[in-house]
């Protein structure tokens, strides 16, 4: 673990977009204000199956994943990027999602422990903060 | 354009020659008077604006959603050199007031509903009750696992077959979704870019079954794949490989299919991803330019391919920054044809297109706002000219609309083309001196942007090197900055929004069973078809791609006919041409 070196210790995160859909403008958004917001961000790049996302977070030992799909395959995509991370040995790595997701979607995505489900003009304010809270309670254990 | 012509300051050079020369040629008018407006504007801001203003600040610094800076007032003064004589007339060169003499007196626009969705099925019912409540052109959108080149049994199309988009794997498929429909009567526009040869092929084959021939059938396949590239990120091959099969396909299709639109060159994307109308403006023609030299590359003159070129734009909410650009876009076409490349027929010299309301300018929040949204964008590609729209559903933030969404979206159009009057008069905004001003400040700002990815190599180059998808992100940041800052306002979302919880409204649901049915049909279509038939197809396609002088629609046509499926058409390409990977955007 890089535990405070500096003092600051800097959230990693993996933004990814699992599956085919290419519509790019909001992780790259997004990428590009959680490293406004003091994030070391990695991005995964386009159209990886779950399976390299999961192996990409485990790879690059982040803390969180943040999801974003707007093809409707959140369903599929969610649930199997947070199982396989498990499988690999990274249960402890956060997920949050967004998109375009149904209301009827989102308690069983919650229920998997992938929690944000931010939908179309969301503030970036409002998801650095959804993050940086989960990281610190559920991944750094601050209080 | 395409590969970089070493012209390096070509655009503002010679095409500023040329813009110059025209406006000298007619200018309306004469100096004094302009001397004389200048003076009394000059006034008017000090006794009149200044006293007016003293103490109170503007509310805001006023700029169009390109960050163009805008004064409270345009004159005489801001379009000193309009000319009239030599682009005051519709349907003559360089046809900046519209495409057609008449532009909507003849005809409206054509009302085009993209629609599809779950199974072919689903997709043909939407598609009949569409003509049948007054829609006059047919537009198809396909799923994930379509668009990418997957059949709907691999793996990675598992979760997403018929979600955004009807699912075609084989000509089963689409002989399903044009059941019982006129193919002879309708034109059909198919959102298809990678697989758009495959896709045209089928609606051929499709077409014979029904007795209409590939020569009669009116329709276009988008198959953009610069835009790809750029903005929407649908591909298969590397760029080089798509321009190929696009090259056959232009050779084929000025051939067998006379009437067939085989690519319609969008901005629309490339505006929904982030970019600025400028830019939306500027990549767009671009990419037009670097088709035009495809074309001329696989031995077709100008003149025998450029008149089926069409075009397909956004429109979003700055309302008039859309109508110049419009505008703008049409006198860029009409000229850079003409001037560069040499066109002579004046068919060749038209932008056709087609508008779309900007998707992202949709609001999750109070989705009922977003009819009125998508009634001033729809507003603005009529003023600007259009030759057909697409208006977006107010639910479509949330989901694929409903059917009644979507009517409500149609008569949106109805409403505007037989109630308002605006349609009465062509290009009814020509003359006015804040748009006439921005459209030639839209004019300018493509031109510079032609030089700069002139210097970066060309567009493959400009492309293969990310500095358009760069570009892009840059501006869609800004644009996500100032809502977030409140310097660009949305209602119900920065601005007025309510507190509690939104009600979902009711939404459209895919059936999950659609997947099923699909890898049903396509079993059956395997089973039912001789496979050596489409072994020997295939190989076909494979041996086209090694020789460049052979063209791969043919081998397609066959291999389609026999039921081959998209998936195995597109794997051929794989094997041949690899795969793409984007340049690093971060």
């Amino acid at each position: 673990m890089r535990k405070k070196l500096t003092g600051a210790r800097k959230i990693r995160i993996l933004v990814a977009k699992p599956g085919l859909d290419g519509h790019d403008r909001g992780v790259l958004v997004l990428a590009r204000a959680f490293r406004d917001a003091g994030m070391e961000v990695i991005y995964s790049g386009l159209l990886p199956t779950p399976e390299q996302v999961a192996r990409m977070a485990v790879d690059e030992d982040v803390d969180v994943v943040a999801l974003s799909l707007l093809n409707g395959a959140h369903m599929t995509a969610f649930p199997r990027v947070k199982k396989l991370l498990e499988k690999m040995g990274g249960e402890g790595i956060l997920v949050v999602g967004g998109g375009i997701i149904p209301e009827d979607d989102k308690p069983k995505l919650l229920k998997l422990g992938i929690t944000g489900l931010y939908g179309p003009g969301t503030s970036l304010e409002e998801i650095i903060a959804h993050v940086k809270e989960r990281v610190r309670k559920e991944r750094w254990k601050e209080r | 354009m395409l590969r970089g012509d070493g012209e390096g300051e070509y655009w503002r050079r010679k095409v500023g020659k040329v813009v110059a020369k025209r406006r000298a040629a007619g200018r309306l008018f004469d100096e004094k008077a302009v001397r004389d407006v200048k003076q009394g504007v000059k006034q008017w801001e000090k006794r009149v604006l200044e006293a007016w203003t003293k103490g109170k600040a503007e509310r805001k610094v006023f700029q169009t959603a390109s960050a163009i800076p805008l004064k409270p007032l345009y004159t005489p003064a801001d379009v000193k050199d309009l000319d009239y004589f030599e682009t005051g007339f519709p349907g003559v060169y360089p046809y900046l007031r519209g495409v057609y003499p008449n532009m909507y007196r003849g005809r409206p626009w054509t009302m085009r509903m993209f629609s599809g969705f779950g199974t072919p099925e689903d997709t043909n019912r939407r598609l009949k009750l569409l003509l049948k409540r007054g829609e006059t052109g047919l537009s198809i959108a396909f799923d994930m696992p379509t668009l990418y080149g997957y059949d709907c049994d691999h793996p990675k199309a598992h979760g997403e077959v018929g979600r955004c988009g009807v699912n075609v794997s084989s000509l089963k498929d689409m002989e399903s979704i044009f059941e019982g429909v006129p193919l002879d009567e309708v034109s059909t526009s198919m959102t298809i870019n990678a697989p758009a040869a495959v896709l045209t092929c089928m609606y051929a084959a499709v077409g014979k079954k029904n007795g209409v021939p590939p020569a009669k059938l009116r329709g276009t396949v988008q198959a953009d794949m610069l835009k790809e590239y750029i903005a929407q990120k649908e591909w298969v091959y590397p760029p080089e490989a798509h321009l190929r099969i696009l090259r056959d396909l232009m050779v084929f299709c000025t051939k067998e299919m006379p009437l067939w639109n085989y690519i319609s060159i969008s901005g629309y994307h490339i505006r929904e991803a982030g970019s600025s109308a400028i830019q939306e403006l500027a990549f767009t023609l671009a990419d037009g330019f670097g088709y035009v030299e495809l074309g001329k590359e696989a031995g077709l003159k100008v003149d025998e391919f450029a008149p089926r070129l069409s075009f397909f734009f956004n429109s979003t909410m700055d309302f008039f920054e859309e109508i110049a650009k419009f505008r703008a876009a049409r006198r860029i076409w009409a000229t850079v044809l003409r001037e560069k490349y040499g066109a002579k027929d004046s068919r060749s010299l038209l932008m056709r297109f087609h508008t779309q309301t900007s998707g992202a300018s949709l609001t999750w929040q109070q989705p009922l706002n977003n009819i009125v949204r998508t009634t001033i964008e729809a507003l603005a590609g009529v003023l600007g000219g259009t030759q057909s729209l697409h208006t977006n559903s107010f639910d479509e933030a949330w989901a694929l609309p409903t059917e009644k969404a979507v009517e409500v979206a149609l008569r949106t159009q109805q409403i505007i083309a037989e109630e308002t009057g605006v349609a009465s008069v062509v290009d009814p905004l020509g003359g006015s001196y804040y748009v006439e001003w921005l459209t030639e400040q839209m004019e300018e700002e493509a031109y510079k942007y032609f030089d700069r990815i002139e210097s970066a190599g060309g567009i493959l180059k400009a492309i293969t090197s990310g500095y358009l998808q760069r570009e892009i992100a840059e501006n869609s940041y800004r644009l996500s900055k100032r809502a977030e800052a409140g310097e660009d306002s949305v209602v119900g979302v920065n601005k007025y929004a309510v507190e509690e919880e939104e009600k979902p409204i009711e939404t459209l649901k895919i059936d999950f069973k659609a997947q099923r049915r699909q890898i049903q049909r396509l079993k059956q279509a395997k089973k039912e078809r001789d496979n050596a038939k489409v072994r020997v197809a295939l190989d076909k396609i494979a041996r086209a791609y090694e020789n460049e002088r052979e063209n791969s629609i043919y081998p397609m046509l066959e291999a389609v006919a026999a039921y081959g499926t998209l998936g195995e058409i597109i794997e051929v390409g794989r094997s041949a041409f690899g795969e793409w990977r984007e340049p690093i955007l971060l």
